[in-house]
């Protein structure tokens, strides 16, 4: 096992951050832990790196306690903080320049790792970190986080606030880190990037809900899942949620999911309603469960 | 090594990349260094003198006549009631008035003897205090003309015999304010400075985050400390040179000591700085708490330093507690090398205690630097 978390919890004065949080990441994995802002994530991770105790419960990360061994940890696992958190003033090679001296490791030693990544933003190698755009920031990051070729990456909600366009390189860019071998713990509020996993947990009030495969955790979904469009998406969402047998009503992209409370549900009931209420051009149909809704319907 | 080594050299670009900093760290400094050793003065000089003349003699105006004679006074006014002249001080139109009695000359020809009032406006005790002396010694003065004028001949063996006592400054002849107030300043801008500097620098890497990504790596504790403090130390020492030149140059202060016993105390002197900036930035979490921190204790370091009020008339619990003021020991050994001579011998006490000090400031701020929490 990779990381190995058991029974960690984590309070903050009166709040508690994680309660009895449990996984194990096996190596090689890339592991995603998915859960809103506020969920504990970025708790676990500062436990993991050794940066904060826990209150109870033991982890490990390559085989290191996080609290005896921890220098050995300091060694093998790689971590970029949410928050972009390198020196703004320095350019992007002296970043690295120093990331890589205080390892104790050279760029042009673990160049092959970092290769595919840096070659995007040594273009830009003379420019002063703080100049980057966001997604070549995160470039960065990950390059300052490899340089001395960590056995377990540590990336907390690499993508947020980064472009779409960014985002998905991202992901490639660590599915091709996955396949030298790296360990890869990654959190993310986002849904659509936990397809990209190996394996998930999903986090909400520092609580693992479900731990599994991205798939597996969708087809748990225990209900018919309908798409239904419309001219106005907003009346007709005031109107699903007013239906009387209605379930679950969130709004997805274009279509608004719903579920019904009945086992025997009718379309051409719900049909009717609608057609009653006025709501032009309503299309149903159905549909394959997402994360997302495993996630909502956990979360309720 | 070649972990403090890059540090350092990390420290150093980030110093000179900062285009607002660098005149903060070098030029400010200078210029309240020139501005104050010129400003920052214990004459008493312009004071708004009035006077009350009820007697209109001539020797009452031979008086008078001496005040105007003083670079010390302005005589700006001539009040024909007591009661004209206070209004006059409580506007604030004039610091003293100086009453002269019916009858002055009259009485001190019969009598030998009379009185004269004097009021002080003491809002500035300080000044209240320096002014009461000159006005005592333009009387005295007064008085021993006076003396021989109406002295008569029989007179002469009865003349009370007067002690004259001439003091002989040593080590500034001329009383210069501006020979003791420069080594002084110039400790202030070496020690704010350096304060500052290092208690907002850890601090900084705090608020933008560095610090959680420095101390996820194997780097060490010593390592890290190191290599921030070292440029600071290094610009103190710099700060230093400039205002020794400075001093010498523009202020011609003498430098009677030797030039390498003040590095090396000063060398000393800055380390304790750093640990009390380390010390302070380990308990915040932004510049703003840590530049408040410094300034509180700056401010009292300063004021009970013995610069600007001398520790010997402080209350002895006071005098007991700036036995922990650095900048006490620092003001001293540089009046006592520059202006004294003093030699390795002399400033040894101060030496001691300051090294003991940048070891427990040191001490305390390496163990409270905490990598996880």
């Amino acid at each position: 096992m990779s990381i190995s978390v058991k029974h960690i919890s984590k309070s903050f004065k009166n709040t508690t951050a994680i309660n009895d949080v449990s996984f194990e990441v096996k190596e090689g994995e890339l592991f995603g832990l998915i859960g809103p802002d506020g969920a504990g994530k970025t708790t676990i991770f500062r436990i993991l790196t050794t940066l904060l105790f826990a209150d109870k419960g033991t982890a490990t990360v390559a085989g290191y306690d996080v609290i005896t061994n921890y220098k050995d940890i300091r060694n093998n696992v790689g971590y970029m903080p949410g928050r972009f958190s390198l020196y703004q003033d320095l350019t992007v090679e002296e970043n690295l320049t120093f990331f890589a001296t205080i390892f104790d490791t050279t760029i042009e030693e673990n160049y092959d790792l970092i290769k595919d990544i840096y070659i995007q933003i040594e273009p830009f190698k003379n420019r002063r970190a703080g100049a980057l755009s966001g997604g070549m920031k995160q470039k960065l990051a990950l390059c300052c986080a490899l340089i001395h070729k960590p056995k377990v990456l540590f990336l907390d909600e690499p993508t947020t606030g980064v472009d779409p366009v960014s985002r998905k390189e991202f992901w490639e860019m660590l599915k091709r880190l996955q396949q030298k071998g790296i360990t890869i713990l990654v959190s993310t509020p986002y849904m659509d990037e936990a397809i990209l996993c190996d394996r998930i947990a999903l986090i909400q009030n520092g609580q693992l809900l479900q731990i599994d495969t991205p798939q597996q955790i969708a087809k748990q979904y225990p209900k018919k899942i309908y798409a239904i469009s419309a001219d106005n998406i907003y009346q007709l969402i005031i109107h699903l949620k007013a239906y009387k047998h209605s379930y679950s009503v969130y709004p997805f992209g274009e279509f608004v999911h719903y579920t019904d409370k009945r086992a025997d549900f009718d379309l051409k009931e719900l049909v009717l309603f609608l057609e009653d209420r006025n709501i032009k051009n309503s299309r149903i149909q159905q549909t394959e469960a997402t994360i997302e809704d495993t996630f909502m319907e956990l979360a309720k | 090594m070649k972990t403090i080594g890059y540090i350092i050299q990390k420290e150093f670009k980030q110093i000179f990349r900062n285009k607002g900093m660098l005149p903060i760290i070098f030029i400010l400094p200078l210029l309240q260094l020139i501005i104050l050793s010129n400003a920052a003065t214990f004459e008493v000089q312009h004071i708004k003198f009035s006077y009350i003349d009820n007697d209109k003699t001539s020797f009452s105006r031979a008086l008078i006549d001496k005040f105007n004679a003083s670079a010390y006074f302005n005589v700006i006014a001539d009040f024909s009631s007591k009661k004209e002249a206070n209004s006059a001080m409580l506007t604030g139109d004039v610091d003293v008035i100086l009453e002269i009695p019916h009858y002055f000359e009259r009485n001190l020809l019969k009598n030998k003897k009379t009185t004269l009032a004097v009021t002080i406006d003491a809002i500035d005790g300080a000044a209240a205090g320096v002014e009461n002396v000159y006005i005592n010694q333009i009387v005295h003065d007064f008085n021993k003309n006076a003396q021989a004028v109406l002295m008569q001949p029989d007179d002469l063996k009865n003349k009370s015999k007067t002690i004259t006592s001439i003091p002989s400054f040593w080590f500034n002849e001329t009383l210069n304010y501006k020979t003791f107030m420069v080594p002084g300043i110039l400790v202030l801008l070496v020690t704010m400075i350096t304060l500052f500097l290092s208690g907002m620098n850890i601090v900084r890497e705090k608020e933008i985050g560095t610090l959680e990504q420095i101390n996820v790596t194997p780097i060490k504790k010593h390592q890290f400390v190191i290599g921030k403090l070292f440029p600071f130390w290094i610009i103190g020492l710099g700060l230093l040179s400039i205002g020794l030149i400075i001093a010498k140059i523009l202020f011609n202060v003498p430098m009677v000591g030797s030039v390498g016993l003040m590095y090396l105390y000063t060398s000393i002197y800055i380390l304790v700085i750093l640990g009390m900036g380390l010390f302070i930035s380990n308990f915040t979490d932004t510049q703003q708490q840590a530049m408040f921190i410094a300034w509180f204790f700056v401010v009292i370091f300063i004021l009970m330093s013995g610069l600007f009020t001398p520790i010997e008339s402080m209350p002895p619990w006071a005098q007991f507690l700036t036995e922990f003021n650095p900048i006490k020991y620092f003001v001293e050994v540089m009046r006592m090398v520059m202006l004294k001579g003093a030699s390795y011998t002399d400033i040894l006490p101060q030496l001691i205690k300051t090294f003991i000090y940048a070891i427990v400031m040191n001490g305390l701020a390496v163990w409270s630097y905490k990598k996880t929490n």
